[in-house]
């Protein structure tokens, strides 16, 4: 069952991409989907095996790698942390199969949009289900692979191609830092497999290594080098860049990818190697205030935004700081908690923002939209749902993960504690502040769209407000279902697959903080939403004016246009990078250097003394006498030079190397000659 | 004695530069030819009578012989490209250049 779990979308993906032709879009998306169903259906078949009967599985294929000290198979792990991965990973995927039916249903390649999709899921299952760290970097390689394919779904658009690359190599960058930590965990525990490298990592606490001529704490280091490629993944502040521009894919895929699966490998990640963060308290603390940073960036360039996609997707990455940064603060299982609980309503959100696309005629700028709530009451009624989750509001899924981390913050009582925690509930504010905006322009507003898009509008068919249905429960009560089992003190839910060090471990802390900063998250949500809801409403004017105000325009395009972040890369950064591989590396090195030491300045070189040489020759013989007087002389006075420096002890002035370095000036001389002469 | 050597390497020598530096005449090559080789066997005789060595004389007639034998070549040269050329100026006779 659990092999069978992992490889049903694989069946499925290679089903509909190799017989997507004969299977045609009906049944490439009925393998794929039922495949996925299958995969949901034996998830919680694992879940509720290893998570709530307390028996984790573990499975070993073949080998992969055999070569003396170095050897390790195909291994499959399924425990608490990777179960609850599993359950939402292949939940929200086979809803997004489902969403994706209807969705895609006039789009020609359907099956093979289907059978990416599947080939995802299927790498996300390999990536948390592996049982080393070589086996979750092929699921970690393949979910980036997925991910270029599906946002460059639609591959004749330009954009799509740009966003999709962007995506490919920012998330590379992270992956070079990750496959560095993989190195840096081989070199120093000899082994890849996780249970072998947890245990070992109490040992190694006082060790140090040389990376970049510096001396590092071994731990720290790989813990950095790991949050290196947990921040490409899960789009931390630096990486970020790509996560906004991904949305260039279909709805569906910004679902999967920048919702609910890809960007929580990251968190996972982090979780998995709790054991060995526990030891690396630098590593920890940089988590910490990345995640806090990016916490604050994203939701404050969320604010001004006018794609709607783009909102949501900010969010995603302000929420993921929140994971990042519980994880900073030692409450992992806190983090994927939040993951799984953002995972359903920020699915729902993405689905229903493609609900409301759909509805529009394709419109993505809320600006355009306004007044659907009357046409499209149910998708409106699901917004509103999993915008209230997001928000935190009190009772709903959002509000039981997002106030304990800001809790736990809190409760940390250290200065990375207190920065993370006033950092997240601004964030709070703020992300309720352009929830509401984005309910208020896209619903509650006059309608400001084309008149067409408005009378064409309707709520769209069954099978794309299911999913929007089945979503909206989890955002609902999964936070309260769940709480107790999996944050709860003393639950015995983890079983051992994340580590707390008892020193970092404070939920109980937490418990005890004053009741003013317990209260502060939901304050600062609570009026953010309404004082949204108050200015939108009713102060619009004084909005418009603050908008085209000269600050505030500052301060608008600043926000609006992410911080400047795409600006600072790609004109410093992007162009510098370009500039110098064609100036320099090209043109000077590879044209220039081994070119004039190479073909071109070796021929160049004899032909210019084949040139000398000829010349010489005149034809008058009494240049030739004169030119045999003069080599005899040479000859005849060469022992005798060859003498006197003996004498005087300078033999050493007649160094062969001396000749080749001559010979080597020559090149440079003979090529900036003829560099002149083609001027 | 040494007055000799240095008579017989300032023939040779002046015979060199009498090929170097002549620019016109191709008699002149042939004539300083000669007084090389003159220089040469001066220094042979010389030689010979310092070393009290027989074979030194001995080389000096060689060379005459050769000396002879080239002139007459050589004389039989420039008749020759006297007949083509109507001249006898090396100045013109560069065509061989590299």
């Amino acid at each position: 069952m659990y092999l069978t779990l992992i490889l049903l979308p694989l069946y499925g993906s290679i089903t509909a991409s190799v017989f997507g032709f004969l299977l045609g879009s009906i049944g490439a998306s009925f393998i794929t989907t039922f495949s996925i169903g299958l995969t949901f259906m034996f998830s919680t078949f694992a879940f509720y095996e290893v998570c709530l009967s307390g028996c984790p599985c573990f499975i070993q294929l073949f080998s992969w790698f055999d070569s003396e000290l170095f050897s390790f198979s195909w291994g499959f792990q399924f425990d608490s942390l990777t179960s609850i991965m599993l359950i939402v990973v292949s939940f929200i995927s086979f809803l997004v199969h489902f969403y994706s039916i209807e969705y895609m249903s006039h789009d020609p390649h359907l099956p093979r949009f289907m059978s990416y999709l599947s080939l995802f899921t299927f790498f996300m299952l390999i990536l948390v289900t592996a049982d080393n760290f070589i086996q979750m970097f092929v699921g970690w390689e393949g979910v980036g692979l997925c991910s270029y394919l599906l946002i460059n779904f639609w591959f004749t658009r330009v954009q799509a191609n740009k966003a999709a690359i962007k995506a490919m190599i920012i998330n590379r960058i992270g992956d070079f830092g990750l496959a560095l930590g993989i190195f840096c965990i081989f070199v120093t525990f000899g082994a890849l497999d996780y249970s072998t490298v947890f245990a070992l990592v109490p040992y190694y606490q006082n060790t140090s290594i040389v990376f970049l001529n510096t001396s590092w704490s071994v731990l720290d280091l790989i813990g950095i080098l790991l949050f290196i490629g947990a921040m490409g993944k899960s789009a931390q502040l630096g990486l970020h860049t790509w996560l906004p521009d991904a949305m260039e894919g279909p709805t569906p895929v910004s679902a999967l990818i920048h919702a609910a699966t890809m960007v929580t490998a990251g968190v996972f990640l982090i979780s998995r190697c709790s054991h060995l963060f526990e030891y690396a308290p630098k590593a920890l603390s940089v988590v910490c205030i990345i995640g806090a940073m990016t916490a604050f960036f994203a939701a404050s360039t969320g604010l001004l935004q006018n794609d709607m996609k783009r909102v949501i997707a900010y969010s995603t990455c302000s929420q993921l700081g929140y994971m990042i940064f519980a994880c900073g603060l030692s409450n992992y299982h806190v983090g994927v908690f939040h993951l799984a609980n953002h995972a359903f309503f920020k699915a729902l959100l993405f689905l229903g923002a493609g609900c409301i696309i759909h509805a529009v005629g394709d419109e993505q700028d809320m600006r355009k939209m306004g007044g659907l709530y009357k046409l499209l009451p149910f998708t409106y009624g699901m917004m509103l749902i999993g915008s209230l989750s997001l928000m935190g509001m009190p009772f709903l899924t959002g509000f039981y993960s997002k106030d304990v981390i800001l809790e736990v913050a809190f409760g940390k009582y250290s200065d990375f504690g207190h920065f993370a925690y006033f950092f997240g509930s601004s964030a709070a504010f703020l992300t309720a502040f352009y929830s509401v905006r984005l309910l208020f322009l896209t619903f509650l507003s006059k309608p400001n769209g084309y008149r067409v898009n408005t009378l064409n509008a309707y709520e769209s068919s069954f099978k794309m407000i299911l999913p929007l249905f089945v979503l909206a429960l989890p955002s609902i009560f999964i936070g309260y279902l769940t709480k107790d089992m999996i944050i709860g003190l003393g639950s015995n839910f983890w079983q051992g697959s994340i580590y707390i060090l008892p020193t970092n471990f404070n939920i109980i802390d937490s418990e005890y903080i004053p009741l003013f900063f317990k209260l502060l998250p939901v304050g600062l949500s609570i009026l953010g939403g309404l004082s949204s809801f108050y200015f939108y409403t009713y102060k619009s004017v004084f909005f418009f004016k603050l908008k085209t105000s000269s600050v505030g325009l500052k301060f608008y395009t600043f926000f609006n246009r992410k911080w400047f972040f795409d600006k600072i890369y790609n004109e410093i950064v992007g162009q510098f990078l370009l500039n110098s591989s064609y100036h320099l590396t090209y043109k000077q090195i590879d044209r220039g250097l081994i070119e004039s030491l190479g073909p071109y300045g070796l021929t160049s070189i004899v032909s210019y003394l084949g040139f000398v040489l000829r010349i010489l020759q005149t034809g008058f013989f009494y240049h030739y006498t004169l030119a045999m007087v003069i080599s005899l002389i040479i000859f005849l006075s060469f022992f005798r030079l060859v003498y006197l420096l003996n004498t005087y002890n300078l033999i050493h002035i007649l160094d062969l190397r001396l000749g080749a370095l001559f010979l080597l000036t020559l090149f440079f001389l003979i090529h900036s000659q003829n560099q002149k002469k083609i001027k | 004695m040494e007055n000799y050597l240095i008579l017989s390497t300032l023939l040779f020598f002046i015979g060199l530069f009498g090929i170097v530096l002549n620019r016109k005449n191709i008699l002149i090559v042939l004539m300083s030819i000669e007084l090389m080789l003159l220089g040469l066997n001066l220094n042979f005789v010389i030689f010979s009578i310092i070393l009290d060595d027989i074979i030194g004389q001995i080389f000096a007639l060689m060379v005459l012989c050769v000396a002879a034998a080239e002139s007459a070549i050589g004389l039989a040269i420039l008749v020759i490209y006297y007949r083509s050329k109507g001249n006898i100026l090396i100045e013109q006779s560069h065509l061989m250049r590299g």
